[in-house]
């Protein structure tokens, strides 16, 4: 079985005879970061996902995720349509994120360069498309909830693509040309 | 004090409830029509029809609270946050499964009329014949000239759009304009119809979607939004179509929250006078005479009310004394197909939103071919560019994943197969002696399988539509099974089949029970057997016809 970061981390840890919390407080030399307890997401929570979601989906020609509000909606929807089971893997993986990233790359998500909030979440994403039982799933969870929050937002629909409320007919062979935006609703 | 009196009482005002209310009071009768649910007015009640997506709360997904309020809606995709409303109250209206049955049932006015699939499929000759041809349940005591006429009186009013592909399995009908295929769907048909020279056709679907202005109807507006409602009148529902015609001749009376017991029956003249109603609403009962009734409550429902009615005389109630009351359930099962990709159309699309795909009708057992199994299986399906909820596997997250799904993806098809089941006697529903629902009647008791010749259909069910992709040019071709519960097609069919005798059937040729002439059953419960097309637009067939056949024999005072 290939090593997850965690252990990877723990393995350096234990060498250095430290332990996993001791390791990050060497490591950013401050004092553990908070964790989300239940389903209790505060503004800051709320300012994290938002970075998060604008890490996945940035701003380019058209906003980012953080402009649709994205936190506020991962929040909703994770506690309105998650099941028990995954309601615990996302907060246990946004809490294991936050604490992850600080101790990796010495500053908290919020606030860190994007290059590197980009390439830890590629890294993570990449670990989990390789990983033989799709770990840590958070990372999808997130992926999948700033997707649909995102293209389905007023911002998404009609500015990131091509939103026609009321088509009136349907032509079933027109030309495309390479960039032209795809339909917000299929 | 005396009941209030109508001419006719029509049970149920979903699509042939509706039709038979509207023929009813066009030819003059005083109608009451009875409705177990709320009204639904057409537009003003469509609350969630124009919403942008971006409104849609949870934007389509499902949440803990309706999964467990809906444990029977959710084995399918039929549960959807906008239209909960319009799908029975599972706990006020418990059924038993006895084995596993899926019942989806529309309780309002315009019931499943509202929510339905709007395919639209004649049965053919084959299909009127097979029972006899084959020794199987008994004959239907009519054939397809006997439907034709009316097939084209109900296409015409009710507007159906499709092609005149001029083919025997699958009579062309009265149809509007077809809706176009797309350029991926276009070619393929075409290397079909090379392929199989002629025996094997995919063909435009035929929807009762609009695609020419009818009276009040603007047409259909490629918005593919039909189960919450068409503002625009687009497809056929009780509300845009029936409805409206009804209450026009000023004849109609429309009784919602009005939820029919039984009937009221008289040994001496071996007719119902009317109906014992309790009213959801008030739980008071209230009764209605009327000379003749029109059963249209939805098959079980239909069969649950003969069940209820003159068990003094009959323990299993009317039409029981052909010993086939409740049973010969039938459905079509499916949920089983192939799907592909192709390459070479990248710089083709289309525009708007099609509200139906394309049609492969039955091909097997037909010109003397002999299967393992008896009958067949038509499918349903398209091809589509993939939007932004696919995988873009090779990107991870940022601004190229961002821009790659701002744009249309790969093209894919797929094709569902949908299967006749064959009539079996001992597949059967009944009155529960111990569950009752939130007014006291007796729930149903669900009792049908699928048997072997449903599941040797499947092995070519599935391996066809992968044949045929990979013949249309289709690459990465993958077969699936999601598996099939009974129900699931939601064209629940049988149980108070017609015949040509009373001692196999319980409706004679003119959808009268056998056992009281004035009394009619018009929905799927009359089917004698299922052929595998989509079955709603032959209860209009049968339902107007024999709305016709009832005036002509209240006229003759026969009734």
């Amino acid at each position: 079985m290939t090593m997850n970061r965690r252990d990877a981390l723990k393995s350096v840890v234990l060498m250095m005879g430290g332990t996993m919390v001791g390791a990050t407080a060497i490591l950013t030399g401050c004092s553990p970061d908070k964790q989300i307890e239940g389903l209790n997401f505060g503004p800051d929570d709320i300012a994290f996902l938002d970075e998060l979601g604008d890490t996945i989906i940035p701003e380019t020609d058209t906003p980012g995720a953080k402009a649709v509000g994205i936190g506020s909606f991962i929040v909703m929807m994770v506690k309105d349509t998650y099941n028990a089971d995954q309601q615990k893997a996302f907060v246990d993986g946004l809490n294991m994120i936050r604490k992850e990233f600080k101790s990796e790359k010495g500053t908290d998500f919020v606030g860190a360069p994007a290059e590197d909030r980009l390439a830890y979440l590629n890294g993570l994403y990449e670990q989990y498309k390789t990983s033989e039982n799709k770990e840590p799933q958070v990372i999808n969870m997130l992926r999948d909830l700033t997707v649909l929050g995102y293209f389905s937002s007023e911002i998404g629909a009609t500015q990131a693509l091509n939103y026609v409320e009321v088509p009136g007919r349907y032509d079933g062979c027109i030309d495309y040309n390479k960039g032209d935006k795809a339909y917000a609703i299929g | 004090m005396a009941n209030q009196s109508y001419d006719a009482i029509v049970v149920g005002s979903g699509i042939s409830g509706g039709w038979a209310a509207k023929e009813l009071t066009e030819k003059g009768l005083k109608v009451l029509l009875l409705e177990r649910g709320p009204n639904v007015e057409h537009v003003k009640d469509y609350k969630t029809a124009t919403l942008p997506p971006w409104e849609v709360p949870h934007r389509g997904r499902r949440t803990q609270e309706m999964l467990e309020n809906h444990p029977n809606l959710r084995r399918d995709y039929v549960l959807n946050e906008l239209n909960l409303d319009w799908w029975a109250h599972e706990s006020d209206s418990p059924y038993v499964e006895e084995k596993p049955f899926t019942w989806f049932r529309g309780y309002q006015v315009g019931g499943r009329s509202l929510l339905w699939g709007r395919q639209s499929y004649r049965l053919a000759d084959v299909d009127f014949e097979a029972n006899a041809k084959e020794g199987i349940a008994v004959d239907w005591p009519i054939r397809y000239k006997d439907l034709a006429p009316w097939y084209s009186y109900v296409e015409k009013f009710a507007g159906i759009s499709g092609n005149k592909d001029g083919l025997d399995i699958l009579p062309d009908g009265e149809f509007m304009p077809p809706m176009p295929m797309n350029c991926v769907e276009k070619d393929a048909a075409e290397r079909i119809k090379a392929h199989y020279k002629g025996a094997r056709h995919w063909i435009m679907g035929r929807p009762a979607n609009i695609t020419q202005p009818l009276p009040g109807r603007v047409g259909c507006q490629y918005r593919n939004k039909c189960s919450l409602g068409c503002p625009f009148g687009g497809y056929f529902s009780t509300q845009a179509s029936t409805l409206p015609a009804a209450v026009a001749t000023g004849n109609l009376t429309l009784r919602p929250w009005s939820i029919v017991r039984r009937l009221i029956y008289d040994k001496d003249t071996q007719k119902a006078t009317g109906v014992e109603v309790l009213d959801a609403e008030t739980n008071q009962t209230v009764e209605y005479d009327a000379k003749i009734i029109f059963l249209c409550a939805s098959a079980f429902n239909s069969t649950a009310i003969l069940m209820r009615t003159a068990t003094d005389i009959w323990p299993g109630g009317l039409g029981s004394s052909s010993g086939e009351l409740g049973h010969n359930v039938m459905d079509h099962h499916f949920r089983l197909g192939a799907r592909g990709t192709i390459d070479g159309y990248e710089d083709k699309y289309y525009f708007g939103r099609r509200p139906t795909g394309l049609y492969i009708p039955r091909f097997r057992n037909l010109n003397g071919e002999k299967r393992d199994y008896l009958r067949g299986f038509g499918y349903q399906g398209g091809a589509s560019r993939s939007g932004w909820n696919r995988d873009v596997a090779e990107l991870n997250f940022g601004a190229p994943m961002k821009e790659a799904l701002t744009e249309p993806g790969p093209w894919s098809i797929g094709f569902t197969a949908f299967g006749e089941i064959l009539p079996y006697h001992d597949n059967h529903i009944r009155l529960s002696d111990s569950v009752k629902d939130k007014w006291g009647m007796e729930a149903l008791v669900m009792n049908a399988e699928i048997k072997e010749n449903e599941k040797n259909m499947r092995k070519d069910m599935m391996a066809d539509a992968a044949e045929m992709l990979e013949v249309a040019g289709f690459k990465d071709v993958q077969t699936y099974d999601s598996g099939y519960t009974f129900g699931q097609g939601i064209h629940e069919m049988g149980t108070a089949r017609m015949g040509r005798d009373p001692k196999s059937s319980v409706l004679n040729g003119n959808n009268q029970v056998w056992d009281a002439k004035n009394v009619f059953v018009t929905d799927g419960a009359a089917m004698t057997s299922a052929a595998a097309q989509n079955p709603s637009l032959t209860y209009m067939a049968m339902t107007a016809r024999a709305a016709a056949f009832a005036v002509e024999e209240l006229k003759k005072r026969n009734l």
